[in-house]
């Protein structure tokens, strides 16, 4: 059975500190220089190493490498995906670079490649202490820059990422985001312990599917719940504002939702509330549906009533 | 100190939702079956998985819905492949702190592109950046074995039981060179040895487990020889050939490298690459071989990381 899906995305920057080694290294590509780690072996290595593999200290000797090198190891990408170097097919490769005994991994824009072949660095336009000042390597030789003034450090490097998936619904999920869309709210009943769980899963005391269908109501009783008053970025709503726990009549579990049309001063644990809906001609399979909860006017609820939800 | 043994074991390649939580129930429910253990005997819980794999936060937390938690159990997650998290159970009753232990792993490996997910998993200072795939990674680990001679196309295409024609997916490896990606599920019962001889005729003893890992930096070591297989293979007291080796590797050329690692008389084939669960599934289905009276010694192998990177060695007796 196909159930619902939806596409979504994720979306970071990840600033990383650099530190001292990695901090030079960067700066050296900003200013179209590599700079490689020699180790207490006199081995230099490329992309540097922060430690010593051999003594285990810290590593300070940055030594100057060129930018051309030897293909060591090749393969070729004829489909390149969001976020690579280059937008038309090209070589991914390990390239050893002249003054280097190990080989670091990037892009060559070449109709060709061979192990033995010698690339050199095509440099970005514009340098931001970044791997990715590295534009790609491309077919032939040049020259060690000149050796510059000490480098400052480069601290933190900026990464965007961007993933995206396929979310897809359980059964139950379906069932319930389907039973929303016609304005009803759907549990499901779990044969061991009988309770019904809203939305429906998988009982999480006896790891059992759950089984029976069974409509709630819309209304029910706030449990627990806090005023919100910290600003956030997204945030839809000017604080202080509430959220609930609201155990619907008919469920044994509560769900999470906002308590408007009341000062959040005036909520109380136990206050009887009823779903607002969003008008009908924007229902979909969301629980996006229930805009929100409001008080009905009922009397409380006792508290022996929500207890076991506390 | 506790022996441990494998009793039980089960498996599932099918395709999962985003939480995984409803296609764990039968298959721990299978592997508790299998084991003739109730759910409430077993003693600690340890799972691994990831939630870059399907985007969703905190999935380990919802999967624990999967075991029923009420009242309160012990339960621990790794982030790797959950033959790790076999490793940790197998801790833990080696100590004494447990007599039985249940194992799962999950992965819904389909719900984004596999390919650029396992980017992120590699430095994140100079390689991650550049979003080489794992493919192409294990493309430039093919080719230097095929350079240094250690075997040919040929014989890559006769691991998938093919020939080396058509045309490069990523050059040298073709699509029967690259495991298909699945989602997964697969769950390991152990118990500590006493127990075990009365839960079956026929327990997988653990006699043998280590895990190893190689540096991150892809030129920082010798990707034609695995050093960390070899080390662990070494740890876990492999001494010769076994009568058989479940081997966990998503490409034909790894399968080589690790063949000479863990020599056997025979190899069970690798299905599918269903991440977080496939290197448990491999240790389950040595076991399975153990444990039917078909072999009397068998190797399960996991990897994580890109490149056979880390490796994980599990030895079975009858």
């Amino acid at each position: 059975m196909d159930t619902l899906a939806a596409p979504l995305t994720i979306a970071f920057d990840y600033t990383r500190s650099l530190g001292p080694v990695l901090g030079r290294f960067m700066a050296g590509l900003r200013e179209r220089r590599v700079l490689g780690a020699r180790t207490s072996d006199g081995r230099v290595h490329v992309p540097p190493l922060e430690y010593d593999p051999v003594t285990h200290e810290p590593v300070t000797d940055l030594v100057e490498v060129s930018p051309t090198g030897t293909v060591v190891s090749w393969t070729w990408n004829p489909r390149p995906v969001e976020g690579q170097p280059l937008d038309r097919p090209f070589g991914w490769a390990l390239i050893r670079l002249d003054g280097a005994d190990t080989p670091l991994l990037h892009a060559v824009d070449a109709d060709e490649l061979h192990t033995g072949m010698r690339v050199r660095i095509r440099w970005a336009a514009e340098g931001r202490g970044h791997i990715r000042d590295i534009e790609c390597f491309e077919p032939g030789e040049t020259g060690i820059s000149e050796i510059a003034e000490d480098l400052e450090p480069v601290e933190i490097m900026t990464t965007p990422i961007r993933l995206h998936y396929q979310h897809t619904t359980s059964a139950e999920e379906d069932r319930y985001l389907r039973a929303l869309e016609q304005g009803r709210i759907i549990g499901q009943r779990c044969p061991a312990c009988r309770k019904v769980y809203v939305p429906p899963r998988v009982c999480p005391a006896d790891g059992v599917a759950p089984d029976e269908v069974v409509e709630v109501a819309d209304r029910g009783m706030v449990t627990t719940f806090c005023v919100v008053n910290v600003p956030f970025a997204g945030q839809r709503l000017t604080p202080p504002y509430v959220v609930a726990q609201v155990l619907l009549d008919g469920a044994d579990i509560p769900i999470s939702h906002l308590i408007l049309g009341v000062e959040a001063g005036d909520v109380r644990m136990g206050m009887r509330v009823a779903a607002v809906w969003r008008d009908r001609s924007r229902w979909s399979t969301t629980p996006e549906n229930i805009d929100h909860f409001e008080p009905t006017g009922e009397p409380d609820a006792p508290y022996e009533s929500y207890a076991e939800h506390l | 100190m506790n022996t441990v043994a494998v009793v039980g074991f089960a498996h599932a390649d099918t395709s999962l939702t985003t939480s995984g939580v409803e296609t764990l129930v039968p298959v721990i429910t299978a592997a508790l079956a299998d084991a003739g253990l109730g759910r409430r005997e077993v003693d600690f819980w340890c799972s691994g998985s990831s939630d870059y794999l399907a985007g969703r936060a905190f999935s380990f937390v919802s999967a624990v819905d999967a075991i029923g938690a009420v009242p309160p159990i012990a339960e621990s997650h790794v982030e790797m492949d959950a033959a790790w998290a076999l490793y940790e159970a197998y801790l833990k009753i080696l100590a004494g702190e447990a007599e039985t232990a249940l194992v799962y792993g999950f992965g819904k490996g389909t719900a984004g592109d596999l390919d650029r997910v396992l980017s992120l998993q590699l430095d994140p200072y100079t390689v991650a950046p550049l979003w080489p795939g794992a493919v192409s990674i294990a493309a430039l680990q093919a080719r230097l074995a095929l350079d240094a001679g250690l075997f040919t196309e040929d014989d890559m295409a006769r691991v998938a039981g093919r020939r080396a024609e058509g045309p490069y997916l990523s050059c040298p490896l073709r699509e029967h060179d690259v495991a298909r990606v699945a989602d997964g599920v697969a769950a390991v019962v152990l118990a500590a040895n006493d127990r075990a001889r009365g839960l079956r005729e026929r327990p997988a003893r653990i006699s043998g487990f280590a895990h190893r890992v190689d540096p991150q930096g892809l030129g920082e070591r010798d990707l034609t020889t695995v050093p960390s297989a070899v080390a662990a293979a070494r740890d876990a007291g492999v001494d010769g050939a076994v009568d058989v080796a479940a081997l966990h590797a998503p490409f034909t050329h790894q399968e080589l490298l690790l063949r000479e690692v863990v020599r056997a008389g025979s190899y069970l084939p690798f299905g599918a690459n269903a991440m977080f669960s496939a290197g448990l599934s491999r240790i389950g289905a040595a076991a399975g071989e153990v444990m039917s009276g078909r072999a009397r010694t068998a190797v399960g192998h996991a990897t994580s990381g890109p490149a056979l990177q880390q490796n994980l060695v599990c030895v079975l007796e009858a």
